[in-house]
């Protein structure tokens, strides 16, 4: 079966749009991602490496600061929602399926190597940026904070002046 | 009024909000194209915009959404979560995030979408985004110093650019706008792309512009909830009469003596008068903070009678009448000023001997309601402290 098409993009923008009004307006925050990524990673190093956590002032004071684990998290909920959500969209839409997408130039490790070395670039960049594209971009534009629309700036201001460089991973 | 967690919607049933807000934003990106790399970095090579076009539509959508709500009184701005600006990190944390956009081709939220319907590139970032915290966490003391630099707290960009909300939410929309048809262009020329849009398509992104700055319109000439409610209580003000509802005091000292747990005394005076003298058990409701939230459960309850007093009877009236407005208490006024119910009660002068009966009734009473106030203030001393409500703050992040 063909894929179906993706929504109107104005359309999709428009309901995430209320999407995160309607999160603003029950919970009082925004949406994220990145800190949920934060919230599992940190709790795995101290159930792996309890010795080690206990010399590293930041897992050490993140850890004692958030208690109770993962899953009483309010953005690990929302990241399984999100994998709920995208899997229910990928279904009706015909676009589940195991599948490596890579530029026509590159080889698929390549893409596997290039993936790694941007999300690790990426989960570095958003505890700095104290937030990621969602956290801090997305949801401190609707609430007007200034770092928040400084980090979006930042964020696509220099994957412009990177896209140069970069362009054999993506184009012919 | 929003926002509704945690004073409406507990803590633990804001799990449940959390997942389904995840499945509603994880649906959205998925439909709008965002589990594909190709169509994500589109964007920095000018073939396809449909991030920009996702994105910007999202965050104005909720920015005039929330800006309504505020102007409505629905949701109260002062408590929802501001990102607290760091110059550096911010700037700094962006960069390295761009970076990590054009060589991964996703950001984290878009690369757990990804993985969700089976990409491996997708896995393959969230597994690197894992990596990269780590590699946070353990270098922390290298990054320190840039992370806690130039702490400048939760300050708006409106504010920093001098302007107030509303007139940043119309430039940032027509950015968006300008941003929308400026990029159809590059997207046309980069594609080849010589087709036209159909009617229908151009009426309907013509009628979202032109709702959105309706939207807009509205909100910049709509009075706020407290404007609106300052205006309805000052016309109350001129025209009711309130003597029905005005208490003298010896009935409120009646009803303190026998029925204290089904009263409120609130003084509506300022903290510092407050504190020089109030009567037995008042809670002090400063007339300028009778709308802060703290105080909805005295102003809106239907269990205890409310009485207000000030020094001057005109404060007292307009404490009375901001409070009808305000819940549905039963609410009334007391008469004499606090210095008159001082010296009353607590600066009792005995009458000479040749008073009439009456005036020897009335020292009685009200000797003997002193000292029965006394002795319930004292008596439950500790459980009427008036209890400091901590307003709530909510915890914010990525």
């Amino acid at each position: 079966m063909k894929p179906n098409k993706y929504m109107n993009p104005y359309m999709a923008g428009f309901l995430l749009g209320l999407v995160l009004l309607g999160t603003i307006y029950v919970t009082g925050r925004g949406l994220g991602a990145s800190g949920a990524i934060k919230r599992v990673v940190v709790t795995s190093v101290v159930e792996v490496a309890p010795q080690h956590s206990a010399n590293t002032p930041f897992i050490k004071s993140y850890h004692e600061e958030h208690p109770g684990g993962p899953l009483k998290d309010w953005l690990v909920w929302e990241v399984i929602g999100v994998v709920i959500g995208s899997f229910f969209s990928g279904v009706i839409s015909n676009r589940v399926g195991i599948k490596l997408e890579r530029g026509p130039n590159i080889t698929n490790s390549t893409r596997i190597i290039a993936a790694i070395i941007g999300g690790a670039l990426f989960g570095l960049g958003s505890q700095l940026g104290r937030g990621c594209t969602s956290g801090a971009a997305l949801s401190g534009m609707a609430v007007m904070s200034f770092g928040g629309i400084i980090t979006m700036i930042a964020i696509f201001g220099s994957a412009y002046s990177f896209a140069y460089l970069f362009r054999k991973l993506w184009l012919k | 009024m929003g926002p509704l967690v945690p004073n409406i919607i507990s803590n633990e049933f804001n799990l449940i909000v959390a997942l389904i807000a995840g499945i509603g934003f994880g649906f959205t990106l998925e439909q709008a194209g965002f589990s594909s790399t190709k169509k994500l970095v589109g964007l920095f090579y000018g073939y396809d915009f449909t991030v920009l076009k996702v994105f910007f539509t999202a965050g104005i959508t909720a920015m005039i959404g929330v800006l309504l709500f505020g102007q409505m009184g629905i949701l109260d701005l002062c408590l929802i979560y501001i990102n607290p600006t760091f110059l550096w990190s911010a700037l700094v944390g962006g960069a390295i995030m761009g970076l990590g956009f054009i060589i991964g081709g996703f950001c984290p939220g878009t690369s757990v979408c990804a993985a969700s319907i089976g990409k491996l590139d997708g896995l393959a970032f969230v597994f690197g985004s894992g990596l990269g915290v780590i590699a946070f966490a353990e270098g922390y003391p290298m990054f320190e110093k840039i992370y806690l630099a130039e702490a400048w707290g939760p300050v708006l960009i409106n504010e920093k650019l001098g302007m107030s909300k509303i007139v940043f939410g119309f430039l940032l929309t027509a950015i968006a706008f300008i941003a929308f048809f400026l990029t159809r262009l590059i997207e046309k020329r980069v594609n080849n792309d010589q087709s036209k849009l159909p009617k229908k398509r151009i009426l309907a992104y013509v009628s979202a512009v032109g709702f959105a700055f309706f939207v807009l319109i509205v909100i910049a000439v709509m009075p706020d909830r407290y404007s609106r409610l300052e205006s309805r209580m000052n016309q109350a003000f001129a025209h009711s009469d309130l003597t029905s509802v005005e208490v003298p005091a010896d009935k409120l000292a009646t009803e303190i003596v026998n029925n204290y747990y089904r009263t409120n005394i609130i003084d509506v005076r300022s903290p510092e008068a407050f504190k020089a003298y109030h009567l037995p058990f008042a809670i002090n409701i400063p007339f300028d903070k009778m709308t802060d939230r703290q105080w909805k459960t005295i102003l809106d309850q239907k269990h205890k009678t409310n009485y207000f007093y000030a020094d001057d009877q005109q404060l007292a009236r307009k404490g009375y009448l901001k409070a009808q407005f305000l819940g549905k208490a039963e609410n009334y006024i007391l008469i004499e000023s606090s210095s008159d119910f001082k010296n009353l009660f607590s600066n009792l002068t005995p009458p000479d001997s040749n008073a009439s009966k009456n005036e020897l009734n009335t020292y009685n009473f009200r000797q003997k309601a002193a000292t029965d106030m006394k002795i319930l203030v004292e008596a439950l001393k500790n459980s009427t402290e008036p209890v400091i409500v901590k307003t709530s703050k909510i915890k914010g992040g990525c």
